[in-house]
Parts: structure tokens; sequence; C-alpha cells
């Protein structure tokens, strides 16, 4: 099954073997392994992508269900090789270490604060919720996105 | 293999009435297929507009809890709020929660507390199940698999008063260990329903005969209260706790929401 969509600005087409999630589509057939495979059941966030303006877990999308739909990862939300705000301010705060939950971290922070223009703390910690780092580096990533 | 992106409601039945297996938010469904399950015929229905739309007391499936924790009734917004994450609440909708039907459906007990009725379409015509004829058992319902659940509709008038809570391991990302709702109407009528301690979502009669007659938030039949509602639940013992604190935390639950019910009338 062939599914066609804009992937970060461009429209794309995919040939995907049914039933598989976007995930799956965008590591496998697109090659951008910026969304990681983790916990394959909406647990970890380290797949969250944004899908037609709404923050989701990509391995919970069916592919073929992304026909004619908006997508951003994380390889789309910098500027012509310059850094996303968050990106940055992840870099200057240390808030990255083994790196696999970067990424979802990310596009979670470009999402709330596309919503959000200044959001509080707590903002920062619910809009995190759905986002799992193994290495516990939470203080540094929250330090990082409260100097937003 | 079939899959169908449907774009409105015909669409979506004509797909069903052929076997299609309903896919709306993912977040149950992509769980299996990412398991290994091959569902062969899939209906889409992110796109299915007539089931986003809310009018009044009647909640389109397709809403997401998102909305409803922006928009929705006091205590199933509240319920709404601890849906697993920001990600997961983008995606899922409320017509999913009621469709899996699963005991620990976070949703599930308000639907329960008011009496709300599920509403379901097929080609041959629309009915409407109250709550408990709907769930069945344990991710059982009487949904036929012809048949799309369209919407939930709530009663004209619900309760003034109105409490959620659930207990588990953590704040967030949490699947429900016990999940209580008590309303609180003007004239004294009280409503006690819980979700994770039994097949299906269940109200506590006894508890809510006697709760009509209490109205201090400290009174001493409180104990009582909580004793009925411990009593009244069916949980069992699994990987997600034990059916003793299943049963108690049900009690403790329960008096706490109607303790707040009971704050907020005399307040």
């Amino acid at each position: 099954m062939i599914v066609m969509f804009e992937l970060n600005g461009k429209s794309v087409s995919a040939r995907v073997v049914h039933p598989t999630s976007l995930l799956a589509m965008l590591r496998d057939e697109l090659r951008l392994p910026g969304s990681k495979n983790a916990c394959e059941e909406g647990e970890c966030g380290s797949c969250s992508v944004i899908l037609d303006g709404d923050l989701v877990c990509s391995c919970l999308v069916m592919a073929a269900d992304v026909e004619r739909s908006v997508v951003t990862t994380v390889e789309g939300v910098g500027d012509d090789g310059k850094l996303h705000p968050v990106q940055q301010a992840m870099l200057d705060s240390g808030g990255v270490q083994c790196g696999f939950c970067t990424p979802g971290i990310v596009m979670t922070a470009v999402d709330l604060f596309d919503r959000v223009e200044s959001p509080s703390p707590d903002d920062i910690r619910e809009a995190l919720a759905g986002n799992i780092c193994r290495c516990t580096g939470y203080g540094a990533i929250l330090r990082g996105l409260e100097a937003l | 293999m079939d899959f169908v992106v449907a774009t409105d409601l015909e669409e979506a039945l004509d797909a069903l009435g052929r076997g299609a297996l309903p896919l709306a938010g993912g977040t149950d469904l992509m769980v299996g297929v990412n398991a290994g399950q091959r569902p062969d015929n899939v209906v889409a229905l992110r796109r299915v507009r007539e089931l986003r739309q809310r009018n009044g007391q009647r909640i389109g499936a397709g809403v997401t809890w998102r909305v409803i924790e922006d928009e929705g009734p006091r205590a199933l917004a509240q319920a709404a709020r601890t849906v697993g994450s920001p990600q997961i609440r983008n995606a899922g909708t409320l017509g999913g929660n009621v469709g899996t039907a699963s005991p620990a459906g976070d949703g599930l007990p308000f639907l329960a507390a008011v009496d709300a009725e599920i509403e379901l379409t097929s080609r041959e015509g629309v009915r409407t199940l109250r709550w408990d004829e709907f769930f069945t058992g344990v991710k059982e319902t009487a949904r036929r698999t012809d048949e799309l659940i369209t919407a939930v509709v709530l009663p004209a008038a619900l309760p003034g008063r109105q409490e959620f809570a659930k207990i588990g391991v953590r704040n967030a990302m949490v699947i429900a260990t016990v999940a209580c709702v008590v309303t609180r109407a003007d004239d004294g009528t009280t409503t006690v329903a819980l979700g994770s301690v039994a097949p299906t979502p269940i109200r506590i009669p006894e508890a809510e005969e006697l709760a009509k007659t209490l109205s201090d938030p400290g009174s001493a039949a409180l104990d009582e209260f909580q004793h009925l509602v411990a009593a009244g639940v069916r949980p069992i013992t699994d990987h997600r706790s034990t059916e003793e604190y299943r049963r108690h935390g049900a009690g403790v639950l329960a008096r706490r929401l109607l303790t707040r019910c009971l704050r907020e009338g005399a307040a």
C-alpha cells in the first residue's frame, strides 16, 4: 500500500505493508530515524510527532491513516540547518544524556511552546508527563525549557 | 486486507457492514498491532466529522480526551485529565474508551454515575442503550460488529456536584487501580460509581440510599457509607493490585468524594 502525506513541509509517499505504524513508516521506509522506537504502547513518548496539529505517539498511529495528513518530526523542527530554540535550550542546559528520549522531548516542548506562550514550570512538567528519560535527566531538561 | 479512511458516517457504516474493525485514536488497537496482531479489515474514523461533534448533552464518540479536559462536564473533565499523557489524550476518544470497555476505562465511572446512554448506529438504524445494558463484561459490550458507537448521550440535567478521583501507583500515565465518581443533586440524590473493581463499571445502590440521608460532611454515618461501598464492589487480584487493596481503596475514595460533594453543597 502507498501512503501519501506531507512530511516536514514536503509531499512524500511511502510504500508500507499494512498494518504498520507511522513510526515504522518514518524509520524504515522514509529513513528518518529521529523518532525513536521503544515501548510501542504509548508509555514512553520517544516516538512523539505532530500529526495534523496534535502531538501524538507515532507508534500508535496506523500508517495508512496518515494519508493526506501533515506530519512534523524532529527532523523538521529546525530551520535550514539552524536548531529550533527548544533544541538549543536543551543543549545549553545539558538536557541530553544518552539522547534517546531527546527527540520525543523536543517534539513535546515544541508543541507546548506553540500552544502556550509562556508556560509555567507546572505546565512544562504536565506536558512532559508522557516522556520518559531513562537517564532521569529531568532536572537539566526542565531547567533548559524553563529558561525559554 | 482492507483499509478504509472514512471521511463521513456513511463510509464508516458501509465498512463496518463489511466486517471492518473500527480504529479511533489507536491507543488500544495499535498496541495490539505493535504486538503482532494483524487485523485485516480496518476502518479509520479520525476524519469522520459527525463523530467529533458535541451538541448539548450529546458527545460525539470521536471527541478526544483533550477536548473533554477543557469542555466536558466537571467529573468527566477530571477523569479526562488523568487519561495517559498529553499524547494519548490528543489521540484517544470517549467512544474508544466506551468501545474497548476495559474495566479500568477512566471515562466509564462517570457514564455510570449519570446513567449515560450509548448511541449505536448501523445501516439498519440507530439504537440507544443505557450504560448498564451496553457494558456486559470485561472488554465485552452489546455492540454488534456492524454497529458504530456514534455518541454518548448524557441526561438533560446533570447533578450540580460531581467529583472524580482514581488511585494509581503514580500521578501521571497510570491505569487506575480504583476509580470513582460521586455525584449529588440539590435534592440530595447521590450516585456512587466505580471502575477497576468489577468486570464493568458499577454503582453501589446501598451506599447511594444511605448517602441520600446525609448532609453533614463530618457525619459518623460516613463510616457506614465507606463500609457499604467496600462491601459492594467485586474486585479481583491481578498484576496491578489485590482484591483487598481495591476493596479498601473503593471505600476510601467514595467517602472522600462524597465529603467533597457535601462540603461544596454546604459552602
